[in-house]
This record gives C-alpha cells, sequence and structure tokens, in this order.
C-alpha cells in the first residue's frame, strides 16, 4: 500500500517578508506547502475560516496571528485588532463567534504596564464583540527576538442561520457590496510608523463587522454568496482571489469606491493605490442582484454601515480578473498585491 | 484635491479625446513614444488607452529609472551595506528590484538594516539621530530626483556630518532619447515629453529634437486631460507639417526650468564619460557622479565597490521593446520566464516599466476587451 | 519617472528659511522650498512636492487657462458640425 505524497509547488529558497503580505507569495505558500501537506485532498478554496462537523453540529473555526508596529495607533492598538480581526473572519465566513483563545508571544523586558493595555484594550474588544475569551497560553522569548509582543488568537463560531457562503456560489450579475471607506487601518499604520514623517487625522478601522454581517444576513441571507474581509493585500487582493476561485471577472466603477480625503492624499502622496491598503473594520460581500439592494438598505441601516455601497458587479468575462471602469470610459486590470505597499517616488 | 480633481474631470477628458480622434488621419499609424515612466504608469491607471483610437500606438520609454538600473549596481551597493554598521536606505521603488543575490527586501529579511525613506532629507536625518552608523542613500532618479540628492549633500557638508554618504546613481534623459533616436530601427513619430524632468532642465533641451531630428515634442503633465491634450498638440504638429517643442504643463514647468535646480546639481555632480543603462547599453555622459569636493559623502570613494556587471540576459530584448520596434508581448520571455514577481528584463522590474506595465494591465485586458465591451 | 503631486503650503517657519509645512488633502508633512529660492513661496500658494521638496510653484492662472482651452476645443468643434449640419445634411 502506498499513498499518494502530497505535490508540493513552493519552490521560494526562503520565506521573505511578501510571504507574510497576504498578496501573490501568501498564496503561493498557502496553496504550493501549507494546502497539500495539511489540508489533504480538499480542493475548497482556502477561506479565512474552516467550517467543520462535530458529531452532527456545524462549527466555525479559525486563527490569526497578529504582529503590528506600533503596538498602538490612533484607533486601536495590536490588542483590539486581535478580538475583531477573529471575530471578522468567523463573521465573514458566515459564523457568530462563540468564544477565543488567546496566545501571547512576549519579549523578555516588555513593561508590564504596556501588556497591561493590551489586555485591557482585549478585554473591552471582546465585551463588545459580544465573544468570551475562553483561555490561553504565555511564552515569553529573549530580548530582540520578538518584536514587543505578538499576540494570536483563535476562535470557535456557529454558523448565522440561512447563510451558505461560498465562491463556486457567485453568478454573473451579482453585486460587489463594499461595508465602508478603504484605507483607513493601513494608511493609519503607515503614518504611525513615522518613518514617512507625514501626518493625518485618521483613525484605524479596526471593529468587529459582526452586527453589520448580522444585520445583511436578517436582510438577503440567501442572496449572500460570497463575504471577505480584505485586510491585507486590500481591496485587491481579496477580489483577485474571488474572481480566481469563481471563475468570474469582477467589473468596478472605481469611482464610486468610497475612501477619505486623507487616504487618497496620503496615497496620491505615495503613488499607493488604495485598493491594495488593509482593512479591518471592513467586508466585501457578493449578492445575488435581485437582494442586493435590500442587502444595501440593512447595511446603511444599521449602527457603522451607513457609507456601504455597491462598487461593481461579477461578470462572464474577463474570467478570473478584476477590472476598473473611471466615469470617462477608461479601464484597468487591478491586480494583487505583489508584497507589502511601499511607496514610490517614480 | 486642488490641481489634481479638475484634470480627472470627464466631461473634458471627452472634449480631449473627441478631439484626438478628429484629428487623427484613419489612414496613418502614429506611433507616440512617452519618455517618462510616469505616464506610462498614468496611461494605464486611468486607461487612456481606451480613449484612444487604435491607430495611435503609445510606445513606452526609457525614464524609469529603476528599470534602467543595471543589476551590477544593485550588487554594488547592496555589497557596501554588507557592514553591519551600515544602514542602507533606498526610495521605496528601488527594495523590490532584484539583484544577483536578491533584493533590497529580501537583504533587509535576511538581517540588513534597510530602511525605505520617503526624502533623501530623511535618510540625512537618519544619520543625525544614529551618529555611531554609517547612513548610505542609494539615490535613483532623473534630473527631478537629483537636485534633492545635491541640496541633501550640500547640507551634510554644512553640518560636516561624518557618518553619511551617497550612492549615486543619477541619469540624465537627453543621452537616452539621443540613443533610441541614434538607433536605426527607430519608429517613433514623435515624443510625449517628461513634465517633471522639465521643471528642473526646463523645455530648451528637447529643441534638438525637434529641430535637427524633426521629431514634434510635447512635455506633458501626469493627469488624463494633461495626457490626452499632449497627443492633440503632437496631432496639431503632425498635421501642420511642424516639428517644434511645445509645453503643454505651463501650470508646473517653466519655459527655462529651475535655475536653483540646476545650481544645486553642477555644485555637487559631473557628467560620468559614460555608463551603463539596462537593457541599452553603455551610453556616454549619460550619469551623475558626485564631484570631489564631495569624495567624503561619495559612497563609491569611501568604500569598496565590487564594481559588478550583470550582462543583460541575450533572450530578453528589452532594447527593441524601448525603441518601439517590439511590443512587449512580442519579447520571447514576456510572461513566461520573465513576470513582475520574477523579471529577468528591466522592463518588468518596475511596475511602471513598459513591459511590467504591460503584464499587470493590458495583456490580461487584451484578451477579454471585446467581451466587455458592453459592460463598460 | 518621478511622482509628484500638488500641496498647499499651510506654514512657514521664519527662523528656518527653506522649510514648509505642506498639505494635500489632509496629510502633512514638512518640505524642503530651497528649490524655490530664487521666488519663495508664501503660505496659501502651491507648489508641486517631489521626494519632499518643492520643485516649482503651480501657476492657477496657467490651470485655468488650460482647461479652457480644451472646453473650447469642445465647443468649436460642436459649432462646425452643427454648422456642417445644417449645411450639408443630406447630399
Amino acid at each position: 500500500m502506498s499513498i499518494p505524497l502530497p505535490k508540493i509547488r513552493f519552490r521560494d529558497p526562503q520565506i521573505e517578508m511578501a510571504h507574510g503580505a497576504g498578496g501573490k507569495a501568501s498564496r503561493r505558500l498557502v496553496e504550493g506547502l501549507f494546502a497539500p501537506l495539511l489540508f489533504g485532498s480538499s480542493t475548497e478554496p482556502l477561506g479565512d475560516a474552516a467550517h467543520i462537523n462535530l458529531n452532527g453540529t456545524c462549527v466555525a473555526i479559525t486563527a490569526d496571528s497578529f504582529v503590528v508596529k506600533p503596538l498602538r495607533f490612533p484607533g486601536g492598538s495590536i490588542g483590539e485588532l486581535a478580538v475583531n480581526g477573529t471575530v471578522n473572519d468567523l463573521a465573514v465566513s458566515g459564523a457568530r463567534a462563540q468564544a477565543l483563545v488567546v496566545t501571547y508571544v512576549l519579549e523578555s523586558g516588555l513593561p508590564t504596564e504596556i501588556l497591561e493595555a493590551e489586555v485591557r484594550a482585549m478585554a473591552k474588544a471582546a465585551e463588545r464583540a459580544g465573544v468570551s475569551i475562553a483561555g490561553g497560553d504565555t511564552k515569553v522569548v529573549e530580548h530582540g527576538k520578538a518584536d514587543r509582543m505578538y499576540i494570536t488568537t483563535a476562535g470557535i463560531g456557529l454558523p448565522i442561520p440561512g447563510i451558505a457562503l461560498s465562491a463556486a456560489s457567485v453568478r454573473p450579475g451579482d453585486k460587489v457590496l463594499l461595508s465602508g471607506p478603504i484605507g483607513d487601518h493601513g494608511i493609519t499604520i503607515l503614518l504611525a510608523r513615522g518613518d514617512l514623517e507625514l501626518e493625518a487625522d485618521l483613525c484605524s478601522d479596526t471593529r468587529s463587522v459582526l452586527p453589520l454581517v448580522e444585520a445583511l444576513a436578517r436582510a438577503a441571507a440567501t442572496g449572500i454568496r460570497w463575504m471577505r474581509d480584505p485586510t491585507r493585500g486590500g481591496v485587491a487582493t481579496s477580489l483577485n482571489e474571488l474572481a480566481r476561485d469563481c471563475g468570474l471577472g469582477v467589473l468596478l466603477s472605481e469611482d464610486k469606491i468610497p475612501m477619505r480625503d486623507t487616504v487618497r492624499g496620503a496615497c496620491e502622496l505615495l503613488g499607493l493605490d488604495p485598493l491594495h491598503i488593509a482593512n479591518e473594520g471592513q467586508f466585501l460581500a457578493i449578492i445575488a442582484a435581485e437582494h442586493a439592494d435590500a442587502a444595501l438598505e440593512a447595511l446603511k441601516g444599521t449602527p457603522g454601515g451607513h457609507e456601504a455601497v455597491i462598487i461593481g458587479e461579477m461578470c462572464e468575462q474577463p474570467a478570473g480578473t478584476v477590472l476598473g471602469a473611471t466615469s470617462y470610459g477608461g479601464t484597468r486590470v487591478i491586480d494583487m498585491l505583489v508584497g507589502d505597499p511601499l511607496p514610490r517616488i517614480c | 484635491m486642488k490641481f489634481v480633481d479638475e484634470f480627472r474631470e470627464p466631461g473634458v477628458i471627452g472634449k480631449a479625446s473627441g478631439e484626438i480622434r478628429r484629428l487623427a488621419d484613419p489612414k496613418r499609424h502614429y506611433r507616440f513614444m512617452e519618455v517618462c515612466g510616469g505616464h506610462t504608469h498614468a496611461i494605464y491607471r486611468f486607461g487612456l488607452k481606451d480613449l484612444l483610437p487604435s491607430n495611435i500606438e503609445l510606445v513606452h520609454g526609457p525614464g524609469c529609472p529603476v528599470c534602467v538600473l543595471p543589476m551590477g549596481r544593485i550588487d554594488d551597493g547592496l555589497s557596501m551595506a554588507q557592514d553591519p554598521n551600515v544602514i542602507f536606505t533606498a526610495f521605496g521603488d528601488m527594495m523590490r528590484v532584484p539583484g544577483t543575490n536578491g533584493s533590497p527586501l529580501e537583504h533587509k529579511a535576511r538581517g540588513m538594516d534597510v530602511r525605505i525613506i520617503y526624502s533623501p532629507s530623511d535618510a540625512l536625518k537618519l544619520a543625525q539621530k544614529n551618529p555611531d552608523k554609517h547612513v548610505m542613500f542609494f539615490a535613483i532618479g532623473f534630473e527631478t530626483t537629483a537636485p534633492s540628492t545635491a541640496l541633501t549633500l550640500i547640507r551634510a557638508k554644512e553640518l560636516g556630518l561624518s557618518n553619511f554618504s551617497v550612492f549615486s546613481n543619477h541619469v540624465t534623459i537627453i543621452p537616452a532619447i539621443r540613443a533610441i533616436l541614434d538607433s536605426p530601427d527607430m519608429r517613433i513619430d514623435a515624443f510625449i515629453g517628461p513634465g517633471h524632468v522639465s521643471t528642473v532642465i526646463g523645455c530648451r533641451p528637447y529643441e534638438w529634437i525637434a529641430k535637427n531630428e524633426g521629431k514634434p515634442i510635447v512635455v506633458s503633465g501626469f493627469e488624463p486631460v494633461d495626457v490626452l491634450q499632449s497627443i492633440v498638440m503632437l496631432l496639431q504638429q503632425l498635421q501642420a507639417g511642424e516639428a517644434k517643442v511645445e509645453n503643454q504643463y505651463k501650470r508646473v514647468v517653466p519655459w527655462e526650468g529651475s535655475r536653483p535646480a540646476l545650481r544645486a546639481m553642477a555644485e555637487v555632480f559631473e557628467l560620468r564619460p559614460y555608463f551603463e543603462w539596462r537593457g541599452m547599453g553603455f551610453i556616454s555622459q549619460s550619469a551623475l557622479s558626485i564631484r570631489d569636493s564631495y569624495a567624503q559623502w561619495d559612497a563609491e570613494k569611501r568604500f569598496q565597490v565590487p564594481g559588478v556587471r550583470v550582462t543583460d540576459p541575450k533572450a530578453a530584448q528589452c532594447g527593441e521593446v524601448l525603441k518601439g520596434v517590439l511590443k512587449p508581448v512580442q519579447c520571447k520571455l514576456f510572461g513566461k520566464e520573465c513576470t513582475p514577481e520574477r523579471p529577468v528584463g528591466a522592463l518588468m522590474v518596475s511596475s511602471e516599466g513598459s513591459c511590467a506595465a504591460y503584464f499587470n494591465y493590458e495583456h490580461r485586458k487584451a484578451a477579454v476587451l471585446t467581451s466587455i465591451g458592453a459592460a463598460v | 519617472m518621478c511622482l509628484a503631486i500638488p500641496a498647499k503650503i499651510v506654514e512657514l517657519f521664519p527662523e528656518e528659511q527653506n522649510r514648509a509645512l505642506i498639505e494635500v488633502a489632509g496629510v502633512r508633512r514638512h518640505i524642503d522650498t530651497s528649490l524655490l529660492a530664487d521666488d519663495p513661496p508664501k503660505t496659501g500658494d502651491w507648489v508641486l512636492i517631489h521626494v519632499g521638496f518643492a520643485m516649482s510653484k503651480i501657476s492657477e492662472e496657467q490651470a485655468l487657462d488650460q482647461i479652457q482651452t480644451l472646453t473650447m476645443l469642445g465647443e468649436q468643434e460642436a459649432a462646425i458640425q452643427e454648422v456642417q449640419g445644417y449645411g450639408l445634411g443630406e447630399t
């Protein structure tokens, strides 16, 4: 008896920063190395969370690690991200988070007050998101072996009734719904690092999107085909993943994509594409055309959802591609992000 | 955003593109080279090709400082920064450009102290903040960027800052245009001139292109309206049988350029006898080195520079693409061995290199444009 | 080849001649204005920024002029078409 050897397609000689940046390199790593060795013969496209069956009960499970510099930034901190990020990964998989477990990797020498502030931030975020923190673990590494602190959270959730999401269910004509303005988190972090010496009144958008997802589920449950929170790699990367997974095209109206002036200004100044910038409190949903108006109204009527907008639609062609159209008739292909967004001068 | 939004206004864009359609002779094929990579970027980002009739072909020129930098220079720069006491600083544009043993970003992941900066003056500040380290700035750019490096070096000298140096890879645009025009298989009808370079050098340095070579050139801004208006102006010249230098970007570019910028450059830099351009070979007097009076801040004089030479891969046809002889997709390596993630040739290196731009946008779009015609 | 964008000068510093605070859609940065030495900028002026340096002043007059030229181009064309329409319509 011989077990067929899993096919490893990952050929990069070493791990680079880009492998963690949520773009093409990340995808190569996950699909070329992790999936064949860890996820067996599953051919399901890789989502943010997995729904598994335990003795007849379906549960959703996910885990995420948080590495951010600086630890605190306008509008949030690593602790808050660690709770909201995992709650959101479950939410966009169609599940309500029930409990989280947390692992801290702490650098020796970390002032207690910094740790305490983050633990408090987590407690507060968990209360706000309506999820309990059920346990965890702590490791301390030598000074210089970690950037002050890393947090990993794993979450378990129960499916929101009536929702069945998959890229395969997406059809041409479905609408692309975005919950609010893009780029706040990524640009806030970029500015908070201080290297670029730019200042702006801007806050991270970190929050639990669960209330919005639940409102959407009440208004258009069977019309929701697919959801994703466009964190690293931004809206462009999430939609490219969708386009690839469902074999359809995505046509965006670029002028409709909401963004704050400061985000736009920073992107113009630094030569960045706002569609590549990370978000921590927004999500994308693909909605069947006949449910789209109800879905949009439901989001707009929910606190924190008033800036929701339909930004485009799914189309037969160009298959596997995201296309942006401007109001004056120009189109461009919107690609996935390759590595981290870097400011450019050219 | 003022001075931005009004130049992206659909009504004005529509009028400009209508005028282009009216002026373009349907019996003729036009090849216009946009010299500057910034224009290439704008053309793709705003989908401007969709607004042009199919007989106007835009050929992407050599004005991408990252693309034309030979791999050996990157290796040289990184080799200086092997010293753990050195902080390697560069613009974000350089970070993913591959050297023989990886890009600056890959070296950073392996432990090299590599910092992305927004301004050369930030590199200088970093040196002031880290007196026990040496801060090396890997300088790239055409005449737009060279004055800022020059002013930073002047400042370093005034401060007597001993832990700062610049590895100059500054290049000049005129010799590159000359090399293209001198090439026997050149097929360009007219030029969209580099707007931001011209804020420094002005419009006079292009006069020979019109007078001696008989090619119209319009110095152009970077917004959709600017690029389209420049094409209108080129078509008007061609229709009238003229060849002159015109300035479309008058709101920003003074005809005479910037005297303070040229003064700063002359103070710090001198022309190298020759310099290698990726995809184009050696071009005489096409790059700037740091004068002896600033030798103390010249990384090439302070450090052992190996002088690495990496020959362009033979199969890559960057030169032909640059001259407009081949379209990117006609190169043997395009999209196969040579992709933006793993570039072989110069023009795939930076997102504004013509092959990378073509790969990211055009070549996938071309295959599907007909099917979305109705939707857009 | 060079990313440069328009910014408004919001503050000048008498003690530091060549420094200015600029703003682009609410994003602020200190920049160097040495390259404008021949015609120093005032607060409220618009300048073109590249790698933290002001490259040149932006002329509002020229910008308006440009937009106007383009708008008129289109109108002239429409007028010509209209005239042609009347004269040669059915021939």
